[in-house]
């Protein structure tokens, strides 16, 4: 089916193309119930079991719109600096599609709730792109088909089909931006990088759980390029199926490499949906339709038309939180943070996680330690973001507490760790599971050890800058106070670990 | 205990309350007059003579109890019309795509009738998806004129109408989106309401123009119409398009109207709903009706609408279009007919030959036009249009509100006509709402009241009466003055069949 597609360097692409970008990112609101009904909004569940008659499109079954989604979406227009419509209206979107229970699609057309926007994205290297935003509008999103038989996993050529409903009617917010260009080689890390942005604005507005890997927060990768000093925008792809940030950023320079080879040998882009593959990243034409969908959008009939007051407006403009950006500004001057400091916090995504393991009662310089060195690490062994870890700031600061009141070393913490990334419980419950808590009798000679130390500061700076046989005058103070009841080689672990030098 | 099915609803609700006869008793009644001249009408798709009579039995032990009845109408029995979903009960629409369906949940409608103690007798025969103004257009074949069996019933609620009319109900429910409830009141000398759209909830009403659609009450009295609206009206938070305030005192205004002093009221006259096309009978009974009105002491004035000779037209790119959308969701995947499952077609083959097979031809024929006239290129010329010719009709209707309490015309423009005679010409069948289709795209209030038999051949004429959105009392004060001076019209019925 696949054939390999000629791709152009990507030196070369960016010295002779121009690339435009532009991105439509669908969130999953999460809101308690449905778009247009009372069922649950949740991921998972057995199949068909969060529906009713109107997320079915039984007959006679009407819509009635969500409160808390309709503020969700404002909040998130005002987030993104959009003007919010004063009157706006759903419409239909008509077409006909097995997981689309009234097949028409209840959305906005020519009339979002927030319009004309922007987002300022900061890159790795702390440069400020604004990025503009057309439009964020309310929608709901389709059941789910799992095509079975066939060749391609798709309904074309499949035995049969089985449909889930539960997904049908989950409130989603699409937001466009306006065409990014001028990027230039930056192209694939502004897209990377404008997804963070959004990702985290969204996550610090607890309007949706932008869950890249559960379909929560979907990037749709639109790329054009233009030949350097040309006026008009080439002809575009759109690349779906885009699931975690690292691949958006791989799908726009794969597409950017594919379409430079086309157009320098001569050939037109087709304007297609294409398909991201996770495994090689490539991208994959979708199946070609003969005729264009003509959607024969109209208003909605069964809704009324959305007009929110200016109070309301204004009420909810003061709930949007700091901007994440800003907010790493402040961290930076509150902790005190050198540029790299704070680069290494971004770059891991560690800002709001070390943000509230130090909320959670851990001292910054200890949080900080463990998102940015073990825990980033972990993630990356497990191929995935820091933020979907399976552990909590609240966890982390446990963990960090743990060890300042002795009842952890610093290896064993790691091993706590652990046990909480491979969903063993919590880490009192790891604690307990792998018996990984320091001998009760330690907690005693813990205390004696520190007392020692205490007693003699220059000895410990001796051990601590490497003179690990300085230790023996420390193992004689703790034998002594302990009237020679310690065991002498543990004492010497003890006094090691301590000070950091195990 | 046959003659308790010629007793109008608020006698019939008086008797049960009392203690005079049983729900049961008044039940079983109309039951029997299904069986015995059904056969021959056809008002009903589906008897539902066990839920009917269980409905009864409650209220009747309740009453034994000593409880004050439920609402004025506890155990006053009713026809349904099969557009309004029936938990566990058919509905059809009158359309092969929903045989054999059973809704997992009641209307709205529904669920009020039921908490009111109203036995719902059955679910009454319609053209296809309310598209259509004979009832020949129901996949199940159509409803005969209790008049004379040869002409039709109106459409597209032809059963519910022709079931008051042969007697088998004192009570039922239509739905308007075009005159559905008010041309079959007219033809059949029955009382038929339209309400102000979102006067009485849509839920559970299987939609054909979800602007125009609106669920409405039919007796063979305006009092009993004001009795049942008083039921089925009021807020329904499933419905968004549904109004939120209180519904006007409908039933006293009826009790007040048939008093008969209109002293005070003024009336309109709207020239534009009358001449070329126009039956002269139909001309000639309405004519008697406005002098009616200005004997019962109405200040009678002839306003002018001057848009609505185009209603006809902008409600067929309107209806369709919104039916276009409605109805794409009868793709044999979830619920109903499901054809070519063999195999050996694709899903999408299989939407496409179910719908092929389940719809008429009148069906079919406004999903084209509908999706045609939404279709990119085409859609400002069309649908955008006739958008605004709505909100001009809509001015017409506000400008004459300005000078008179009521507006008034003729319900239909001829009497009933034969079976058969209008099938295979779409516009002639579409002309029978000309004086109807206007209150529907502006979204007011509107009755149909018989105003007695056309000189020229026998057969019943309807009064129509329009009011403002929300006042929708004024039809049943200025309808049930009218119907106290002018006589029952029916009752000839009873004296033609008597004289066979
Ligand atoms: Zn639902």
């Amino acid at each position: 089916m696949t054939t390999t597609a000629e791709l152009m360097d990507y030196a070369e692409v960016v010295e002779r193309y121009d690339p435009v970008l532009g991105l439509e990112v669908h969130v999953e609101l999460s809101t308690k119930t449905k778009m247009f009904c009372g069922c649950p909004n949740s991921f998972g569940g057995d199949p068909n079991t969060h529906v009713c008659p109107v997320c079915l499109g039984m007959p006679g079954a009407l819509p009635v719109v969500n409160g808390t989604a309709v503020e969700s979406a404002i909040r998130i227009g005002l987030a993104l600096n959009c003007d919010i419509a004063q009157w706006c209206r759903f419409a239909r979107k008509n077409y006909f599609y097995p997981d689309m229970p009234k097949n028409f699609q209840t959305s906005q057309y020519d009339e979002p709730i927030a319009f004309d926007g922007h987002l300022d994205v900061v890159l790795d290297d702390g440069e400020v792109v604004r990025v503009d935003i057309e439009r964020a509008h309310m929608e709901e999103d389709t059941g789910k088909s799992l095509h079975v038989g066939g060749a391609t996993g798709r309904i074309h050529g499949a035995e049969h089909s089985l449909l889930d409903y539960n997904r049908a009617g989950v409130p989603l917010i699409e937001i466009v931006t306006k065409p990014i260009a001028g990027m230039g080689e930056r192209a694939p890390e502004v897209a990377r990088a404008y997804v963070t942005a959004l990702r985290d604005l969204l996550r610090a507005m607890d309007v949706s759980d932008v869950r890249m890997d559960q379909g929560s927060l979907r990037c749709d990768a639109n790329v054009s390029l233009m030949a350097k000093g040309a006026n008009e925008f080439g002809t575009r792809t759109e690349t779906k199926n885009v699931n975690s940030l690292r691949s958006v950023e791989r799908a726009v320079r794969y597409e950017m490499t594919r379409h430079a080879a086309v157009l320098a040998d001569g050939g037109s882009i087709k304007q297609e949906t294409r398909h991201f593959q996770e495994a090689d990243g490539t991208t994959a034409a979708g199946r070609t339709k003969e005729t264009a969908e003509d959607y024969r959008y109209f208003p909605e009939p069964d809704l009324v038309p959305i007009a929110p007051t200016r109070e309301w407006v204004d009420q909810l403009r003061a709930t949007i939180p700091e901007m994440p950006w800003q907010r790493r500004k402040r961290i930076q001057d509150d902790w005190n943070l050198t540029d790299e400091e704070l680069r290494d916090l971004v770059n891991t995504g560690a800002v709001d996680l070390v943000a509230a393991t130090v909320d959670a009662g851990a001292a910054q310089a200890d949080a900080r330690s463990w998102w940015v060195q073990y825990l980033n690490q972990a993630a990356t062994a497990r191929e995935t973001e820091l933020a979907d870890l399976a552990i909590t700031p609240a966890e982390v600061a446990r963990v960090i507490a743990l060890v300042g009141s002795g009842e952890l070393t610093h290896k064993l913490a790691r091993q706590v760790v652990d046990g909480v990334l491979d969903g063993e419980g919590d880490p009192d419950q790891v604690i307990e599971a792998r018996g990984l808590k320091v001998v009760s009798d330690d907690s005693a000679l813990l205390a004696a050890v520190d007392e020692a130390l205490a007693a003699q500061p220059d000895v410990a700076d001796k051990i601590r800058g490497g003179k690990v046989q300085a230790a023996g005058a420390i193992v004689g103070a703790v034998m002594k106070a302990t009237k020679g009841q310690a065991d002498a080689a543990r004492v010497r672990e003890l006094i090691l670990e301590r000070v950091g030098a195990a | 205990m046959s003659d308790l099915t010629r007793l109008t609803a608020a006698e019939l609700a008086e008797k049960i309350h009392t203690g005079e006869v049983t729900a049961a008793e008044v039940t079983q009644a109309h039951l029997d007059r299904i069986a015995a001249v059904d056969g021959d009408v056809h008002a009903f798709l589906h008897v539902d003579a066990e839920g009917a009579l269980e409905t009864a039995r409650a209220v009747d032990a309740d009453l034994a109890a000593g409880r004050a009845p439920v609402s004025p109408l506890a155990g006053v029995p009713l026809a349904l019309k099969d557009v309004l979903t029936t938990r566990g009960v058919p509905t059809t629409c009158g359309s092969k795509t929903l045989e054999g369906w059973l809704p997992p949940y009641d209307a709205t409608v529904t669920r009020r009738l039921r908490e009111a103690g109203v036995p719902v007798l059955g679910k009454t025969n319609m053209d296809e998806f309310a598209m259509g103004s004979s009832t020949e257009n129901s996949a199940y074949g159509p409803t005969h004129n209790p008049w004379d069996l040869d002409r039709i019933p109106g459409g597209s609620g032809g059963g519910s109408s022709a079931s008051l009319a042969a007697y088998e109900a004192p009570l039922a429910i239509g739905t308007d989106t075009g005159g559905s409830i008010r041309q079959p009141a007219a033809v059949t000398a029955t009382v038929g309401v339209k309400p102000t759209y979102g006067g009485v909830s849509r839920y559970g009403l299987v939609a054909f123009s979800s602007s125009l659609d609106q669920a409405g009450p039919c007796g063979r009295t305006v009092l009993d119409a004001a009795l049942l609206h008083e039921v089925i009206a009021g807020h329904d938070p499933m419905d968004a398009t549904s109004i939120d305030a209180p519904v006007p005192a409908l039933a006293d205004a009826a009790r007040e109207g048939a008093r008969g002093d209109l002293n005070g009221v003024k009336v309109g006259v709207v020239r534009e709903l009358s001449g070329d096309g126009y039956q002269g009978g139909v001309l000639r009974s309405f004519d008697a009706a406005v002098a009616q009105l200005k004997e019962l002491g109405a200040e009678v004035v002839e306003v002018s609408c001057p848009h609505f000779g185009y209603a006809l037209s902008a409600y067929y790119l309107i209806a369709p279009s919104e039916c276009s959308s409605n109805l794409a969701r009868f793709d044999a995947m979830r619920y109903g007919l499901r054809v070519a499952d063999d195999g050996s077609h694709s899903a999408e083959e299989v939407m496409s030959l179910t719908r092929e097979e389940g719809f008429g031809a009148e069906v079919k024929r406004r999903v084209m036009l509908g999706t045609y006239a939404l279709s990119s290129g085409y859609y400002d010329a069309y649908y955008g249009s006739a958008q605004k010719v709505r909100t001009l009709i809509t001015r017409d209707f506000a400008a004459a509100f300005e000078q008179v309490d009521v507006l008034v015309s003729p319900t239909t423009p001829v009497t009933p006509f034969k079976l058969g005679e209008k099938v295979d010409d779409p516009l002639a069948m579409y002309l029978n709402d000309i004086c109807s289709i206007p209150a529907n795209l502006a979204g007011n209030a509107a009755m149909s009241v018989p105003s007695g038999l056309s000189d020229e051949d026998g057969l019943p004429v309807g009064l129509q009466i329009m009011a403002p959105a929300l006042a929708d009392d004024r039809l049943y004060r200025v309808g049930a003055a009218y119907e106290a001076a002018r006589g029952p019209v029916l009752d000839k019925l009873g004296e033609l069949e008597a004289a066979k």
